[in-house]
């Protein structure tokens, strides 16, 4: 390999060296990997490059459902520069791949189902080149009627999207258009309604929403002489696209070597495969590197977005605000491919509640097969849409009960011996009524900020920079909202990391290496990694191993699981080898010392130390030449499935809760909101990491400010095309679109989980949304029942 | 796709005559996205960024004279006396980084519906000086816009400046989008008040095939405040005339529903900042309140 | 066509360069320079933010063609050029260092400064750049690039911002990560060191 190669990804192995051991749990160590992307070189999936590499190019579908009727690729194949051009008669093994059903072509055959699909593929020596060709290939489509919603997809003659299927949910399914309907029924919700003073009902519809990720869906694939392939790739799961990929290049796993290349954010849009399979299939093809890499026009076809929905939700309480019955369904479109959509039908399920004492409940969630973009995990995943509809009925129930909307939520709050829905009993602390009370107490922002001696700042008005009012028109509003997210994979899910930990003396001082398969996708999984190897194993210097498949799976870098399970496993592992560590001293040191047969011995400071912190011998005395060693899977305990028609069953692992209140600022003429503050409280059971904790929940509140006034894959239901992928049109918050998000958090250990943790990045998303549409709400005087919220909806403009 | 590079004016106007498809490129802004996203891929482009004098620009008597390329940062920190409508508009322009490199000819020569700077040219009033090897010529800009995308330029004729009127009174603008920052135009509204000849001048960005004034409106309010001594007396403009002038000013627009924006807000807000642009720039007129200064950034 | 200019105050020629690639392309693709970022390819996230003869924008939108004769400054140049501008009293121009021309093979071997193997270890660091480390304003890193080259750029000339100034300043950068709340912090804490440092002096 010449030397400019950048195929490993530099910026994960890392040490530091101190005197004694700093940067352990709790503190807020700085990221091993930021110095390499604060100077520009951290390789990121997008700059891999290889002497002599091809560029790949996907040719996608311009019509959302069609029969393919024929694939002329002559042409695009004549071209100088050209390697290849291939089409699903090229593919080299299974033609199907996906992460739950394998319902999801490598390249079209036999029909396209939804606009943008992969239909053919080209290698060529320049991009330019590989678009060319591209645009050379001639595909003839017969277009098929379309399934864009809920009553498309369930007609009695409707077509189907996916004609054959033998996955798990089919069998009990309604109709072979949807993918997954889980109810969940407890009590009886038509008997408590009786008891019910006021009733609120409301039709709520959430958009769809994209991760919207900076670093574009990218990687290289390099053939290897033993007839495998090299894959540098971002992704949230290094083990889930080994499964995927190896059997479409007809490969066994172990010729199949991912290593993680930077990854520029997740969100949940790397979950599922995107160019892995394709570069992989035209590197082995042409037996050249090949490089692939989405422009942002192509990013928007190239992952699955956040579920749209429409839900439908009753509320009833008692005069006094007692919450009598909830009676909800919730119907999201998973569009033309499965990816994880049965999984976010079970979370919306069994979420739908909310973070409150229901007793008696009615919920049908189900997720559709239709012809629109495919949708699957995003930040919040299922709880997310839920959320927003049920913090909508809370203010609509207090409106009518005359109550203060904080009130009703903290006098109908869950907390710890909860039972939920589910039956599940919330078996650790649920400070719901503390998040509220904290974010209520907070003091308010001054009003008319925009104001100065020199006249109105409009930087600090709703419009900004583009000069809209001076203060006309402008009402602040207030709102408040709390959620509940499940952390970690649920429903009986087999949910594990796996951690291999080495200690050995180098130059005389004790170094551990940890090495997993943990995707690290911004959310600072490396800088805790070692954190809790220096707090286990009581040294200074820790090596993060690049992640790979080397190691077991660690699982996905998803569902807020990260911390609490390759954490988890690290510790794990790390007192495993703590105890071999100790073993070799009792050997060496056992008879020198009475101490040394005692139970609680610790290592602390390169040192064997007793619980009273008496110094038995340095780590480096002990280990001399030896390594220790050892790789251990860690799980989390078990969950079950829900019951297919109860709902019935203890499906989470834990659970988080968030709160948020939204102070906003509309131009209520114009329709223009300006957010001035957006407050949260949230218990995080132990910051592992206090810099990161912060950052991930304001991170997190963003993405669901951004949904709430201007994020939103536009889908034309006529043609079921994407009107606006591209960052001129898909608007995600800029700087001057987001307040300052002051940040409150509780540690209130989980019993059940490594150092008390709580999974902290999903929660923040869900409330943010709904506190921001109640402050709107609440200056404007409108219902708003969908989000985004955009300006025609303010001012009576425009379609719903 | 061969890429000229002339060195002079006269360089780029021998160019342009003998590459009538050259496509000229300057600040980037849509010529490269349009070539990044494979949207257009023309047969020469021709890049007008060694041009010097395209940079610059001269304060008249009554005109400055703006090189077509001048970046927009610079209009915004050299020309807000003199061009104050402009400068706003410019403010508004997608992000810092594009207003170091875009300039109003770019505008002119996209003629998008959307570019910021026209509903500013269109009310402060300007001519665009376009040349080719046949000639110069200066084309008034209410003739300067044919069609959706559209200009006046012949095929070898290239835009090397704009004359625009020095501000003789107050000029304000003021452009939606669903965002507070970095955002193509919903709709936007130029408004300049010309007290030497007593009259008022509009423009009307993203809400018709072309950027466009609100002539009807402007007549209108020519007369009220010629009727009411207005320019004289300085007086508040009554409700009703700024109504009645907000009114025609949404009726002036000729929208389409779209994804940033449906055409029925398109003409309410186009109203509400017709409304407001009057009463910032007549509240200045009078002697100014500081609530009219507008933005302080 | 054939390109020269210079990159982090080398020269640099680049060859065979399609007449529709972009600045960033090459910069990228034929200069080993990856450490300006492709996040949008349409000026709309800053993450490309490069100076071109001292002036911030997007490389996206430059045509490599357009680059002939000129200087640009990258976030691997950034450490130096602060550094020579903190030594030098200001070099905005971007057209700081030597000239004496470095082959296409040098190039795309040539760091702006040495690094300690894959850590980065030991390296020095502007202070913009330190200061998005140490207060937490970097995550998944893509936008960090560009946001570093912009508010390098905004506190050479406004060495004092208001938030409202470092709010409007970095407009066009595009974080998806951070909510912006830590880099913002950032921004103002590189601003005070400059401040105390501008003090010491």
């Amino acid at each position: 390999m010449a030397q400019n190669t950048r195929t490993v990804p530099a910026g994960t192995p890392t040490e530091v060296t101190q005197n004694h051991v700093k940067g352990g749990v709790g503190e807020s160590t700085l990221r091993p990997d930021g110095t390499l992307k604060v100077t520009g070189e951290f390789a990121y999936s997008s700059d891999m490059w290889h002497e002599d590499m091809l560029w790949g190019q996907i040719l996608r579908s311009t019509v959302a459902h069609a029969e393919i009727v024929s694939i002329d690729t002559s042409e695009a194949l004549a071209m100088d520069g050209v390697y290849a051009v291939l089409t699903h008669e090229d593919l080299p093994a299974a033609k199907n791949y996906g992460m739950e059903f394998q319902d999801t072509p490598v390249l079209a055959y036999g029909k396209v189902r939804h606009h943008g699909e992969p239909v053919a593929l080209v290698a060529a020596d320049h991009p330019e080149t590989a678009r060319r060709a591209a645009a050379k290939i001639v595909v003839e489509y017969r277009e098929l009627p379309l399934i864009t919603d809920e009553a498309s997809a369930t007609a009695p003659d409707a077509v189907l999207v996916h004609e054959n299927r033998d996955d798990h949910h089919s069998g009990h399914v309604p109709h072979p258009n949807i993918v997954h309907r889980q109810p969940i029924i407890r009590g009886d919700a038509a008997e408590a309604a009786k008891r019910a003073d006021v009733i609120v009902k409301g039709e709520y519809t959430f958009g769809m929403q994209d991760q919207a990720f900076l670093g574009p869906e990218s990687g290289l694939a390099v053939p290897a002489e033993d007839g495998g392939v090299d894959l540098y790739v971002a992704t949230q799961w290094l083990h889930s696209d080994l499964k995927q990929i190896a059997p479409c290049l007809g490969l066994p796993e172990d010729k199949v070597r991912m290593t993680m290349a930077g990854v520029g954010g997740a969100f949940g849009g790397r979950e599922d495969i995107s160019m892995q399979i394709l570069a992989s299939i035209l590197a082995l093809r042409t037996g050249k590197p090949v490089k692939m890499v989405y422009n942002r026009y192509e990013s928007f076809f190239g992952h699955v977005h956040r579920h749209p929905a429409k839900l439908y939700y009753e509320h009833g309480a008692t005069r006094d605000g007692k919450l009598t019955h909830m009676k909800c369904k919730i119907v999201l479109d998973g569009g033309a491919y499965a990816s994880s959509t049965a999984s976010v039908v079970g979370n919306a399920a069994s979420l739908s509640v909310g973070p409150y004492v229901i007793d008696d409940v009615e919920i049908e969630a189900i997720g559709l097969y239709s012809n629109n973009p495919p949708c699957g995990a995003m930040r919040g995943f299922g709880a997310v849409q839920a959320c927003f509809a049920y913090e909508a009925q809370m203010d609509k129930l207090a409106a009518k009960l005359g109550m203060d909307p904080v009130e009703l939520r903290q006098l109908n709050a869950m907390e710890q011996g909860t039972i939920m829905p589910t039956g599940q009993l919330v078996d650790s602390p649920a400070p719901v009524a503390e998040l509220l009370r904290r974010v209520k107490a907070r003091p308010m922002p001054p009003e008319r900020q925009w104001e100065s001696s020199e006249g109105s700042d409009v930087r600090a008005l709703p419009g900004g920079l583009s000069n809209t009012t001076h203060g006309e028109g402008v009402v602040r509003g207030v709102g408040y909202a709390v959620g509940i997210k499940n952390v970690g994979f649920s429903e009986g899910f087999d949910d594990y990391s796996t951690a291999k930990i080495r200690m050995e003396v180098i130059n005389g001082e004790p170094v551990a290496t940890v090495h997993t398969a943990a995707a690290e996708v911004g959310q600072g999984g490396v800088t805790i990694h070692a954190q809790i190897a220096r707090t286990e194993l009581g040294v200074q210097q820790v090596t993060i191993h690049p992640a790979d498949t080397q190691v077991g799976s660690a699982g996905s870098t998803s569902a807020g699981r990260q911390t609490y399970m390759t954490g988890g496993a690290i510790k794990n592992s790390c007192e495993i080898v703590r105890e071999k560590v100790l073993e070799i001293g009792r050997r060496k040191f056992g008879s020198y010392h009475p101490a040394w047969a005692t139970a609680e011995l610790l290592l602390e400071g390169g040192k064997v130390v007793t619980d009273g912190g008496e110094a038995l011998a340095t780590i480096a005395d002990v280990l001399e030449d030896e390594a220790v060693e050892t790789e251990e899977v860690w799980r989390h305990r078990p969950t079950q499935a829900f019951d297919l028609v109860t709902g019935q069953g203890n499906g989470h692992v834990q659970y988080a809760f968030a709160a948020h209140r939204a102070v906003v600022e509309v131009d209520t003429e114009l329709g223009l909101v300006k957010v001035i503050e957006l407050a949260v409280a949230q218990d995080v059971g132990k910051a592992v990491n206090p810099l990161s904790v912060i950052g991930q929940i304001q991170g997190g509140t963003t993405q669901g400010l951004g949904v709430a006034v201007m994020e939103e894959i536009i889908v034309d239901p006529k043609t079921a095309k994407v009107r606006n992928p591209s960052f001129t049109d898909y608007l995600i918050p800029t700087i001057l679109d987001t307040p300052t998000i002051p940040v409150d958090y509780l540690e209130l250990a989980d019993p059940n989980a490594p150092y008390g943790v709580r999974g902290i990045g999903e929660a923040p998303t869900l409330s943010s949304t709904p506190a921001v549409l109640a402050a709107i709400r609440a200056a404007t005087g409108l219902e708003l029942n969908r989000t985004p919220v955009r300006p025609e909806h303010l001012t009576g403009t425009g379609p719903a | 796709m061969d890429f000229l590079r002339p060195a002079s004016w006269e360089e780029a106007l021998a160019a342009k005559a003998e590459h009538p498809t050259a496509v000229p490129i300057a600040g980037g802004t849509d010529v490269m996205v349009e070539i990044n996203f494979d949207h257009r891929r023309p047969e020469y482009l021709l890049d007008l960024n060694r041009i010097g004098e395209l940079g610059e620009w001269e304060v008249g008597q009554d005109t400055v004279r703006l090189g077509a390329s001048v970046p927009y940062t610079k209009i915004m920190e050299n020309l807000r006396t003199e061009l104050p409508g402009l400068a706003l508009a410019s403010h508004t322009v997608a992000s810092p980084q594009i207003r170091n490199r875009g300039g109003v000819g770019g505008n002119l020569g996209t003629a998008s519906p959307a570019g910021d700077a026209h509903p500013a040219l269109l009310a402060a009033d300007c001519e665009v000086e376009v040349e080719s090897v046949r000639g110069s010529r200066r084309i008034p800009i209410d003739d300067f816009y044919t069609g959706v995308k559209r200009n006046a330029l012949a095929p070898d004729e290239l835009i090397r400046a704009v004359h625009i009127k020095k501000a003789d009174g107050p000029q304000q603008y003021s452009k939606v989008g669903t965002r507070n920052a970095m955002v193509i135009a919903v709709c936007a509204f130029g408004l300049a008040l010309h007290p030497e000849t007593r009259t008022v001048r509009t423009g009307i960005g993203s809400a018709a095939p072309t950027p466009v004034r609100a002539t009807a409106a402007e007549e209108f309010l020519n007369a009220a405040l010629e009727e009411g001594g207005f320019w004289d007396n300085g007086k508040i403009i009554t409700p009703s005339v700024a109504k009645q002038f907000a009114d025609l000013c949404s009726a002036a627009c000729n929208p389409i529903d779209d994804v940033r924006g449906t055409a029925s807000y398109r003409r309410h807000a186009v109203g509400i900042m017709a409304r407001r642009t009057l009463t910032w720039t007549w509240e200045s007129y009078r002697g100014g309140a500081a609530s009219t200064k507008g933005s302080v950034a | 066509m054939r390109v020269n200019f210079t990159v982090n105050g080398r020269k640099q020629e680049a060859d065979d360069v399609w007449e529709g690639e972009s600045l960033l392309y090459v910069l990228r693709e034929r200069m080993g320079l990856p450490g300006s970022k492709n996040a949008c390819e349409q000026g709309e996230c800053g993450s490309c933010t490069v100076r071109l003869d001292g002036v911030p924008v997007c490389s996206c939108l430059v045509a490599a063609g357009q680059a002939e004769g000129r200087a640009v400054v990258t976030v691997e140049g950034l450490a130096e050029f602060a550094k020579q501008r903190a030594e030098h009293g200001g070099c905005a121009s971007g057209a700081c260092g030597d000239t004496k021309g470095t082959s296409l093979q040098d190039a795309q071997q040539w760091q702006s400064k040495p690094t300690d193997s894959q850590t980065g270890e030991g390296v020095e660091l502007s202070p913009i750049q330190q200061a998005f480390i140490d207060a937490g304003a970097v995550q998944c890193g893509f936008c960090t690039p560009g946001l570093l080259v912009a508010a390098d750029e905004m506190l050479e000339h406004n060495p004092s911002p208001t938030d409202a100034d470092i709010r409007e300043a970095l407009s066009g950068n595009l974080c998806r990560c951070t909510g912006y709340e830590k880099i913002l912090d950032a921004v103002r804490l590189a601003a005070a060191r400059q401040e105390r440092q501008g003090e010491a002096v």
